[in-house]
This record gives C-alpha cells, structure tokens and sequence, in this order.
C-alpha cells in the first residue's frame, strides 16, 4: 500500500500547491516541498526497516525478492495490473528521484515566479511518473508512467524555459513519444507472443520473463525496447533532444532531466531490456558497446566545445550516460556494480552543477562563458561549489563518480580491452571540459568586473548536501553496494 | 407491429417525437428555453430508454440488438450534448432558434436508425434523415456567408455520394435478389450465384456512399470547408453523430455480410485507410485555423477507426466501437471549447483567438489541452486506451504494416496538437489582446466541458466498464 501512497502524496501535493498558489506562492512551494519530503521520509524508512529485517535484495531476474508491493486487477479484459512493487534498485532510484525533487523546488525557490502554481503541480506530476517507471511492474502501467512524465516536462521546458523553449519543448516530446510508441509496439508484440505460448493475457513482468520466443522475434522486439531506453539515456545518434530540452529548460527541469529522466532509460536497459530478452541482449552487446564507447567521446567532445554552460554541462550527460550503457552491456558483476553507481553520483554531480549554473544564470543573465571569468573574486562560495562538482564529474578519486566509472572500465577491460582503453581516453577528456569550464568561468581576472550574490543560505545548504554526499558514495560506497549485491551477482548469469 | 416491437423501438420513437413536439411547440409559442428544454427531455428520455431496450428484430428493417442499443446512446448522448453547447450559442445570434432543435432532432433519429439497420431499405431512409436535416443545420446561420457556401457544398456532394451508394445497392440487388444483410451474408458465404462483375462494384460503389459520410480520403474535399463554415455546434455533430452512425452502420454491414473477406474490397479499404491516415495528419500540419485542422485530424481518426474495423472480430470491432467513445468524448470537448471562446459575429478559428488562452482562463485552456491530448493519444485520456487497443488488436492480428502507419502518422499528428497547445500557453503580448473577446455566459456549456473532460480522465484511467459494455454490443454481432 504504500508504494500507492507514494505515487498519490505526489500527485494530491501537485493538486494542492496549485490550488494554493492562487492565494499564496509561498504556500505553494512549502507545500509541494513538504509532500516530496514526505515521500523521501517514507522511502527513507521502508528501506530502513527492510534493510534491518533481511538485507535488501535486487530481483533483476525477476525471483520474489520485492520487499513491498501492490497488485490489484485494474483492466481484466486485457489482463492488465496495477502492480507496483520495490526491491533495491527501485528504492535507490526512487529515493534519488525524491533527493532530487527537493533540490529542484529549492532551486527555483526564486527563480519562478510566474504561473507558480501550475510550475509546481508539473514538477510533482513528473516526480510521479517517475516514481511510477521505477515502481511499476506491469508493462502496461510501466508504459503509461513512461508516457505519463512527458506531459509535464514539456509543460515546464514550453512555459518557463529559455529563449528557444518552444522548439527544445517540442523536439523533446517528439523524440520520447515516437520512441514510446515504438516501445508500445514491442510490448504488445511480447504479449501477443506470451499470448501465443501460453494462452494468458498478461504484462506481468514475472510472467513475461519466462515468454519463449525465437530469436528473431526477439531480436526485433529487443530493438522497440532499447530504442526507447537509449532515446531517453541518450544514446548517440538519438542524443540530438537532450542538449536543446537540457539548456532550455527552467534550473528544476534541467535537475530532473539530467538526474532523473536519463536514468529511466538506464533503468529500462537493466530492469527489461536484459532480463526479458537475454538471448538478444547478447548478440547486441557488441553494437550497444560500441555506441556506448562514442557517445562517451562525442559527448566529451562536444562538450569541450560549448561556450553555452547549461549546454556544456548537457553535452557532458551523453558522455556519463555512455558509461552506464557500456557498463549494463558489458554483462558482469564490476560493470554494472560501475553503472549503478554512476547512475547515482551522475544524478547529484549534474543536478548540482546545474544549480550552479541556474543560481549564475539568475544572477547575471547569461549563460556564456565569455561573458564571464574571475567570478572567484566576487562569488567564492559558489565558485568553490563549483569547482567542487567540476572535479566529481570529471571523475577525482575520493568522489562518487571515479568509482562508478573505475568499476565500468575495470568490468569493461575484462570483456574487451580495447573498448575499456578507449573508454578511458573518455575520461581524460572529461579533465579538459571540466578544468576549461571552472578557469573560463571563475577564475583568472574579474575582466567584466561583476558583482554577485553569494550562494544563500537556501543554496549553500542544498549544495552542501550534495557535496557531503558524493564525499561519502566516494569514500566509503559499501552500503550502496550491497544493496546491490543480489542483482550484481545474479546479472551475469541473466546473459548465459 | 405488436405493442412488444413498438416498446423495442422506444428510444426510436421518443426522439422522433421530440422533434414532433418541439415543432409544434414552436409553432403555438416561439421560446429557446421551451424547444431547449423540450428537446433535452426528449433525448433524456431516449438515453434512459436504451437501458431498458427489448431486444429483438422489429420487421425486416431495423433490429434492437444490444449493438444497436449501445450505438444509439452514444448518439443520443452526443446529440444532448451539442443541444446543451448550442443553446448560449444559439442565444447570442440572430434569428429564429427553435428549428435548430428540430433540425437536431431528426438528424438525430436518422444516425439512431442507421445503427439499427440491417436492411439497406433503412439504410437507405437513415442517411437521407440525416444528410437533409444536415443541409439545413450547416447553413442555419443563412445570412452569413460561410455557413450557406458550406450548406451548398454538403448538399451537392451529399447527394452526389447518395447517388453512388443507391446505384451500389441496386448492383448488389441485381446480383443477390435481397436486401437483406443477414441473408446476404448466406449467400456470400456459399458463393453460388454470386457475380463478382455486379457484386465488388456493388460493395465499392456502396463503401464510396459511406466514404464520404466519415471524410476518408479520396471522399474528404468537403471536411475542411463544411467544418469551418458550419457554426461550431453543428460542426461538432457533424464529426460525432453523423460519422458515428454512419460508423455504426459500416461496422454492423460489412460483420454481417462478410463483404471485406472479398480480397479487393480488402485491399481497398486499407488503401484508403493509409491514405487517411497520411493525408489527414499531414494536410493538417499546413493549417492555421484551428477548425480546419480539426477538420484534417477528423480525417485522420477515421482513419485509425478503419484500421480497427479492418481487423475486425471481436478484438478489431471491440477496438473501433472504444475509439469511437473516444472520438466522440474529445471531438465534443474541442469543439465545445470552440463554440465557448466564440464570438458573437464569428467562431473562434484562429490560432491567435487561442493565444495565451492558459493566462486568462485557465481552466478552460486546460479543457482544450486536455482534449488535444486526448486526440494525440497521451496516457491519462480516453485517446490513449483507444489508440492502445486499435494497435493490441493490430498486433493480435499481426497486421504489422497498417499499426506502424498508424503510430507513425499519429506521431505527425503530434506536431499540430501541440502547435495549438504551444499557442494556449504563449504568453501574451500586452498589445495583443486589444480585442479581448467578451465571455459568453453559458453555463450549460460549461457543465458539458466539465462533464466532457470527467469522462475523458475516466475512460482514460478506468475504462473496465465501458469495456464490459462493448465487449458485449459486439458480441450481439454474432
């Protein structure tokens, strides 16, 4: 039941803090903090109280190992369930996802102050279709999650995003929709075939594990599935959505963009894509490796080249990303125990530099590295800050991110070295975007000779967060990895 | 006729006393409020009456199955509906009003008797109903210019099509000797006696009459200027009741008769299917008057409609009777929100009357966003489950090439529902809004949207009952 009220706090909180925002935008905001808080609470302590009872479990192959869950029949005549159900990597996800959600109201805290109410009503939609992807354990529900955190996105990049919002906006819900579909076809067509074998009608995900299919069907239903996954991750070549939808969209949605919504299509790949299809997945290693080792260099390139720094700090996602698609195909324990990891740390060291970079944008207008330089001198902390989550994402030792990323190469090198080496020539790239950004930006001479706000207290605190947090996932991982532990353990067999 | 056939044909009956009623109310006492009031309880009564329909055949013409009593509430629902959107409407034109509902009256019982036909001699009497009290509802506003070049171009084409589905009928007449469907469906199925040179003209001449009737192309060159010119209530009936019935109809012959199992005709309807579904998303994407481009996207949905039909059985039919409610429920509340935003001299077509609609009415902008969605297929909404069950019962079928057109057009279709809810949300330049348009007052319109946009979210999150109800009405089909 709980699972339910997660998904339902968020959806009565967006409701309510519209509601109020017609009297009183502060309201509205401390309201819709207070109902993210809430669920954070309660993930917080589900996963506490489980991990106590039995140790968390992941259940990538779909053995009981759900901790909690709701299943009622929702659709008999298509055999359809309201099925939601939690083990370890939902419940990291999800607490990411609420982690997130309260960095991205405090984010835009003073940043939106128009249509405040309906801004905050989109923002906990999405967090709810969200929080239903990585919940839901039905395809059909699982896709109507999927599509059901568009509507909103697309609400907050049209309404209060930058200067070209509306074509970012539009291309965004193009590119997600037309995959969805794709992804709906494949659904279907595993259903039918289930059906066919079995003579069931059912999107249970347990059920559809054990679905025979021969290996070209298979192959072609894999495709629907990855297509959409790497649509969302992004994988090169359907990366071109995410750097406009990145740099268009309002700080919060650039949080939840980066932080969450990539990681849905990550999710996709390890919950479904693998599991579902192993056959497949092994055949397709290869290419997924592949583009996964080019989108990790194009992205950095590309990146290298922004003078934009929302844009800069987007391009850098599709390298990120391209860590954990190599890591998931690469099909061992080290790898994906690196993939996992990174999905995480890339979710706070993104959502953190782009706080930064909203907080400039808010002070001075402008998102050009040109137009910047020496800001150390009148912005300490926050250049600090950003040095701080400059260095996580290019991967320094003693931060979340180097181990997540270590672990991929490490599980890389024993599947194929010269991908792993490649790879790590991604990484030395990540130094040059990384150091150009933090010397451009803030350091050397004040030459436009700016004087800025410092981070606030509200700044400080949430960033402080994030800081402490990648210091500990970096410095001392274990807790993460244990939970873990089952999925990583039981994934390589999933491939044989 | 027994008092048992009558008692069956009650809904029938009472909407064609309704418009009886209303007409010679009108003419002892001319008042809106009466014909308004009298035409709503008609259709109440007729609604009611099809949860307690008596099922049986009624003469060799009509049948009351629950497939018929299933259709005939849907029509009468829609019909209530748009009496309920044109009364303020109505109230802020010139003229005289109260044939108005007449007019809906009788449309009405034409669509109602198309569903429960099973004879082309009712079949026949159905669509002319409808189609002539069509003409005179297209140009009722007949001192204007657009609703009369509309009217005229409906007429001609309308009859024209009539033409083609009489001399269609006569073929298959001169080939089967019966009128009958069920007993057309004997003899096509033994296939003795069967002229293929007089019957597949036959079907195709016939399937032309109904093609016209739902806009597929190549039957679709009056949609764009009949929507625009007809006054916004009526273009809504237009798009729901009259397609729906014609729709119904379709459904029921070619289940029947087995006619599409003819490889030709097959191949037929899929062509004009794709051509639908390509040329009414893409003509779209060119428009800028927002009744126009929902006048391309119409053509479109009944594209998708014929996909399902094309499928057929019960999961094809099934399918198609659920997009159906669908298209009605989004159909409705769109051009609800036309006729609510409209003024008095003219309708609200543009894209500008709609431009930054979100920051200063923004329940209303979010009706409208909500039915465009619906129309695109996004979760949450009655489009999406309609589009997801047209493409299971695709997939079930394997019919593979027809569901990828349909997700790849309908993924073009995005492109234009958005513009428009791009637009609703624009924020407005102080000088633009020199013409704020002044509000009509029209609560019962407003009641229709909310009541529109509750059953839009239900069917879209629960549709199970709805499901029950067309598993079924299709199931009577046999």
């Amino acid at each position: 039941m709980i699972l339910l009220w997660l998904i339902v706090v968020l959806l009565a909180g967006g409701v309510l803090a519209w509601l109020a925002a017609r009297t009183n935008p502060l309201l509205c905001r401390w309201i819709s903090l207070a109902a993210i808080s809430l669920d954070f609470v309660l993930v917080l302590g589900l996963g506490i109280r489980n991990f106590k009872a039995s140790g968390i479990q992941v259940s990538v192959t779909g053995t009981n190992n759900w901790f909690e869950q709701v299943d009622w029949s929702w659709i008999p005549q298509f055999g359809i369930h309201f099925h939601l159900a939690m083990d370890g990597l939902s419940l990291l996800l999800v607490l990411l996802t609420m982690f997130l959600g309260i960095a991205s109201v405090l984010a835009s805290w003073t940043e939106i102050t128009t249509g405040v109410g309906f801004f905050h009503f989109n923002v906990l939609w999405i967090l709810a279709g969200i929080t239903g992807v990585f919940l839901a354990l039905d395809l059909f529900l699982f896709y109507f999650a999927w599509e059901l955190m568009l509507v909103p996105m697309y609400f907050l990049i049209a309404i209060w995003g930058h200067e070209r919002r509306i074509y970012a906006a539009v291309k965004f819900f193009l590119f997600t929709q037309l995959s969805g579909l794709l992804m709906l076809i494949a659904i279907l067509a595993l259903y039918f075939a289930h059906y066919r074998g079995t003579g069931v009608y059912t999107f249970e995900y347990a059920d559809l594990l054990h679905t025979t299919l021969d290996p070209h069907t298979a192959m072609w239903i894999m495709l629907g599935f990855f297509i959409a996954f790497a649509v969302k991750l992004p994988m090169v070549p359907f990366h071109t959505w995410l750097a406009d939808a990145h740099t268009e969209a309002p700080t919060a949605g650039s949080i939840i963009l980066a932080g969450l919504l990539l990681k849905t299509g990550a999710y996709g790949l390890i919950r479904f894509v693998v599991p579902l299809f192993p056959g497949a997945a092994r055949q397709f290693a290869p290419v997924a490796m592949t583009l996964a080792v080019v989108g990790i260099l194009y992205g950095a390139i590309l990146a290298f080249g922004q003078t934009d720094l929302k844009r800069l700090v987007a391009y850098t996602s599709i390298s990120h990303l391209g860590f954990v698609l190599l890591g998931v195909f690469a099909a061992n324990a080290l790898a994906l125990q690196g993939a996992l990891m990174t999905m995480i740390c890339h979710g706070i060291s993104t959502g953190a530099l782009f706080i930064v970079v909203g907080a400039l944008q808010q002070r001075m207008h402008t998102r050009q590295m040109d137009a910047m330089g020496g800001l150390w001198a009148t912005i300490p902390r926050m250049s600090g800050a950003a040095l701080f989550f400059a260095l996580a994402s290019l991967g320094l030792p003693g931060l979340g991110d180097f181990i997540g990323e270590f672990l991929v190469l490490v599980g890389t090198y024993q599947v194929n070295v010269a991908m792993a080496a490649v790879a790590a020539v991604g990484v030395l790239t990540a130094t040059f975007y990384a150091l150009r950004f933090v010397q451009r930006a803030f350091q050397g001479p004040n030459s436009h000779a700016w004087q800025l706000r410092d981070l606030v207290v509200r700044e400080g605190l949430l960033l402080g967060v994030m800081m402490a947090l990648l210091l500990w996932l970096g410095l001392y991982p274990q807790p993460v990895f244990r939970l873990f532990a089952q999925a990583v353990n039981q994934f390589p067999a999933i491939w044989r | 006729m027994t008092a048992s056939d009558l008692l069956a044909l009650l809904p029938l009956l009472l909407v064609a006393a309704t418009s009886v009623i209303v007409m010679l109310a009108a003419a002892v006492h001319r008042s809106h409020a009466l014909a308004f009031g009298l035409t709503l309880a008609g259709m109440a009564g007729a609604f009611l009456s099809v949860f307690f329909g008596h099922l049986r055949q009624v003469t060799a013409l009509l049948v009351i199955d629950s497939y018929a009593l299933f259709f005939m509430g849907l029509i009468v629902a829609a019909s209530f509906m748009v009496a309920l959107l044109a009364y303020g409407y109505l109230a802020a034109r010139e003229g005289n009003r109260e044939e108005f509902y007449v007019l809906i009256s009788v449309a009405t019982f034409g669509a109602m008797v198309l569903a429960a036909s099973t004879h082309f001699v009712s079949f026949f009497l159905g669509l002319e109903i409808l189609s002539v009290a069509l003409y005179a509802l297209i140009s009722y506003l007949h001192g204007r210019a657009l609703p009369v070049e509309a009217g005229i171009k409906y007429l001609v084409l309308a009859a024209a099509s009539a033409a083609f589905l009489l001399f269609g009928m006569a073929l298959i007449y001169a080939d089967l000797g019966t009128m009958d469907f069920a007993r057309m469906a004997q003899l096509l199925a033994s296939r003795v006696a069967v002229n293929p040179a007089l019957l597949l003209p036959g079907i195709i001449l016939i399937f032309t009459g109904i093609g016209f009737k739902l806009a597929l192309v190549p039957f679709h060159m009056w949609t764009p200027d009949v929507y625009e010119g007809a006054p916004a209530p009526v273009t809504a009936f237009v798009a729901t009741v009259s397609k729906g019935g014609m729709f119904a109809l379709l459904l029921r012959y070619f289940h029947q008769s087995g006619a599409h199992s003819f490889s030709p005709v097959f191949l037929v309807i899929s062509i004009i299917a794709v051509a639908s579904m390509f040329a009414g998303n893409l003509l779209a994407l060119l428009q800028n008057n927002v009744k126009r481009i929902l006048a391309y996207s119409s053509i479109a949905h009944m594209g998708y409609l014929l996909v399902a039909f094309q499928i057929g059985g019960p999961l094809g039919g099934g399918a198609a009777a659920f997009y159906l409610v669908a298209y009605f429920v989004m159909t409705l509340g769109a051009f609800g929100v036309v006729t609510l935003l409209s003024e008095r001299q003219r309708d609200a077509d543009l894209l500008d009357d709609y431009r930054g609609l979100f920051w200063h009415r923004p329940t209303l902008a979010l009706v409208f966003t909500g039915m465009l969605l619906s129309l695109a297929g996004i979760p949450l909404t009655a489009g999406f489950l309609g589009k997801f069950y047209i493409v299971a019962a695709g997939a079930s079928a394997g019919a593979w090439a027809l569901i990828l057109i349909l997700v790849t057009t309908s993924a073009i279709g995005l492109f234009y529902y958005l513009r428009i809810v791009v637009v609703l949300y624009q924020q407005p330049a102080a000088s633009d809004r020199a013409h704020e348009p002044i509000p009509l007052r029209a609560p019962a319109a407003t009641l229709v949207l909310a009541a529109l946009t509750v059953i839009l979210v239900w069917l879209g999150v629960y549709p199970t009952p709805l499901l029950r109800v067309i598993q079924r009405a299709i199931g009577s089909l046999g």
